[in-house]
């Protein structure tokens, strides 16, 4: 991961709003192909609105999203997803009168891809979630939260991305099913190099899994670097690992 | 609630009848007329009035005692027994319909009637069908269906008329000239693709401005372009005939074969004495066909990336678009095949009855087929068609008591709404649902969807 390679994912200067209120106010943030990297703040700080201006909406209103050198910023979101990045928005939006094999398949329509390797990705979100398995003919809403937190990634996983974003996969979750998620999303990350942008408020999980963290305050990157090492600073475990401790 | 109390009763009784009072003081309590010399006249009926109200409230007291004996009216949970009998009936019920269907002319061959009201029953499954591409597939609220059904009608009614028309490069002249070529004995079978592709024009169209629309706004703008289609015809006499309508429009012929008592008449043809009821047969089994195709294909676009992106984007437009569902093209494309499917039921209509005008083409019939679709189940298309059988049965019916017909429709929906909010075949969401869809709903509140 040398700083000479060009970066997956490379955004400069991002701004984006809400009306009058501005969510992004200038974002500068590197994604190196096979990395993952945690971004991390406070409710409210603007890690949400990033991972949707990466997706087109909000619309950025000034800098660069570059995707593989591409400038995707002025892309609808439908065509952004298209190039490959998937998401698992916050909340996880699964589509719960559908069932998980439905699901499963929605994520894998929108992206060209043969019958094959369509039946190797649902092989492969199985195999990491075999709990999904056993509940292909399930209706989605049924599924218990962290049940439908897999189907959310797995449904991401479905278009073979080669960017996946998670927007606090965490959330609400148990331990137990926390650790396994993160297990997961790990590897992915070593076993298909699958490069990972991973949103959190919990900073203990999310900076012990990345390679490189962010952490940004209304609508600023404050910090940056390695994962371990900006676990042990003092003042990110003043703010953000009390609140993470139960999850 | 077991803590229903007197208290509670005659305090909800008494705000029914405040509430009864406030609505009746106008529409009983006072009655207009225009006078014989046009002058407004009009007088006090308190008396009505005051029964009006106390009927309400006796009306409140009998419900809320009721309920306190039987527990609150809520779905009927079904134990599991008779769920799977339903279940077994339900796979039973379909073949047994189709089979049904198939033989109903010869069944009631001799009863004109009954074949008359098998064809107009058919006629709603099918738009019942084609709006339940739209409402319950893709959950765009249309209100406005009857515009397809009128394009397509007027569609066959005018080109059967005029020919099509057929643009061609002249030599003589640097411009286009228009050729209308006469389907002649054809003219159905010509033109009901073509009222079809009309229809589904016409459905783009009104996707186009709507397409960021959703719910209420939707249904009030899909049910304005509902009435202007419908002014439209009214109003464009050169074209439409306006009120008068158009009369002489082609019967279908048998693949060319018209069915008359002539000599080169079908029954000749096959050496049968002539009958009118032979047009009616005929009619039924085309209809019967049309909505047939209609369920066809939406059985198959289900199955396909297409449907299973409205059946999504019904449930969470955000994440499709996240997916890379294109939300334009799919609900494009949702308007577009639920209105051709109108269209090909308005062409119909226009040839079964060889007459149309506007007054066919009211809100009324928009809000009927919702009806249907809504009480059938948003989804499921048995529901669908056995809520037409059950509606336009019922109007049938009802037909002696015309100025109850409404009062009944009204009381019926209500009722059923109550006990079965997802309609009468919930396909989707089989009996289970309720505890659990609260859940989810709360569920989904809880993680904050934003
Ligand atoms: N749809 C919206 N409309 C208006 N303001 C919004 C909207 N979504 C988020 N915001 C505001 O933008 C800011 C950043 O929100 P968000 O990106 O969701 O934060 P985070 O994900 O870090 O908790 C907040 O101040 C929030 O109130
Ligand atoms: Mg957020």
């Amino acid at each position: 991961m040398s700083a000479a390679t060009t970066p997956l994912l490379a955004i400069r200067g991002l701004r984006a709003a809400y009306g009058k209120i501005e969510a992004l106010k200038g974002i500068d943030l590197d994604i190196q192909a096979g990395e993952i990297v945690a971004l991390i703040g406070a409710n409210g700080a603007g890690k949400s609105t990033l991972m949707m201006t990466i997706f087109g909406r909000p619309r950025a209103r000034a800098g660069e999203i570059l995707f593989d050198g591409q400038n995707i910023s002025s892309m609808p979101t439908h065509e952004v997803a298209r190039l490959r990045i998937a998401q698992s928005p916050e909340g996880r939006r699964i589509f719960p009168r559908m069932t998980v094999r439905e699901n499963l398949q929605m994520g894998a329509d929108a992206t060209p891809g043969s019958k094959a390797e369509r039946a190797v990705s649902l092989e492969r979100v199985l195999n990491l979630f075999p709990r999904l398995q056993e509940r292909m003919e399930q209706r989605g809403g049924t599924l218990s939260g962290g049940e439908q937190q897999m189907l959310a990634i797995g449904r991401a996983l479905m278009s073979r991305p080669r960017l996946l974003l998670l927007d606090e996969p965490s959330l609400g979750l148990a331990p137990l099913i926390t650790r396994q998620i993160f297990s997961a999303i790990r590897t992915l990350n070593c076993e298909d190099r699958l490069t990972v942008l991973i949103v959190e408020q919990n900073a203990n999980h999310a900076l012990r899994l990345a390679h490189r963290g962010y952490v940004m305050v209304n609508g600023l990157i404050t910090m940056s670097g390695d994962g371990m090492e900006l676990l042990q600073r003092p003042e990110i475990r003043a703010a953000y690992l009390e609140g993470g401790r139960h999850a | 609630m077991r803590d229903r109390g007197i208290v509670f009763i005659m305090k909800n009784a008494v705000v029914s009848a405040l509430l009864a009072l406030v609505l009746f003081s106008l529409m009983i309590g006072i009655r207009t007329e225009s006078g014989p010399s046009g002058q407004l006249t009009y007088w006090t009926r308190f008396g009505e009035l005051a029964a009006a109200v106390g009927a309400v409230f006796v009306g409140s007291i009998i419900v809320e005692t009721l309920k306190r004996w039987t527990g609150s009216i809520g779905p009927v949970e079904l134990p599991e027994t008779v769920r799977r009998a339903f279940a077994m009936l339900g796979r039973l019920l379909t073949p047994a319909l189709l089979l049904f269907a198939l033989l109903v002319p010869v069944i009631f061959y001799n009863q004109r009637y009954l074949l008359d009201l098998g064809i107009l029953v058919l006629t709603y499954v099918m738009l019942g069908w084609g709006l339940n591409i739209v409402v319950g597939l893709a959950g765009l609220l249309d209100l406005g269906y009857v515009a397809f059904y009128a394009v397509g009608a007027y569609s066959y009614a005018l080109l059967a008329q005029s020919g099509l028309p057929f643009p061609y490069f002249t030599e003589a002249s640097p411009y286009i000239a228009i050729n209308f070529l006469q389907p002649g004995p054809w003219a159905f079978w010509v033109l009901l693709p073509v009222s079809g592709l009309l229809a589904a024009f016409w459905g783009m169209l009104l996707g186009f401005p709507v397409l960021r629309l959703r719910g209420d706004y939707l249904a009030i703008v899909t049910l304005a372009f509902g009435e202007i289609i419908r002014l439209v015809i009214l109003n464009w006499q050169e074209l439409t005939g306006g009120p008068n309508g158009i009369s002489g429009i082609p019967r279908p012929t048998v693949f060319g074969i018209p069915l008359t008592p002539g000599e080169d008449g079908f029954a000749a043809l096959i050496g049968v004495p002539f009958s009118p009821t032979h047009r009616l047969v005929f009619l039924f089994y085309i209809i019967l066909a049309l909505a047939l195709l209609t369920n066809w294909v939406t059985i198959r676009l289900r199955r396909l990336p297409i449907g299973r992106a409205w059946e999504a984007m019904r449930e969470d437009e955000v994440a499709c678009r996240a997916l890379g569902i294109n939300i334009t093209t799919t609900k494009l494309s949702a308007f577009a095949i639920g209105a051709m499917f109108g269209g090909f039921a308005g062409a119909f209509f226009a040839t079964r009855q060889g007459f149309i005008s506007p007054e066919s083409f009211t809100f009324q019939e928009s809000a009927l087929v919702l009806a249907i679709v809504v009480l059938g189940g948003m989804g499921s298309q048995l529901g669908v068609a056995l809520a037409a059988i059950a509606m336009i049965g019922g109007f049938e019916l009802f037909r002696g008591l015309d100025q109850f017909r409404m009062l009944v429709f009204g009381g019926v929906m209500v009722l059923l709404m109550i006990w079965r909010p997802r309609g009468l075949v919930s396909h989707r969401a089989p009996t289970v649902f309720l505890q659990k869809q609260t859940e989810i709903a709360s569920s989904l509140v809880k993680e904050g969807r934003g």
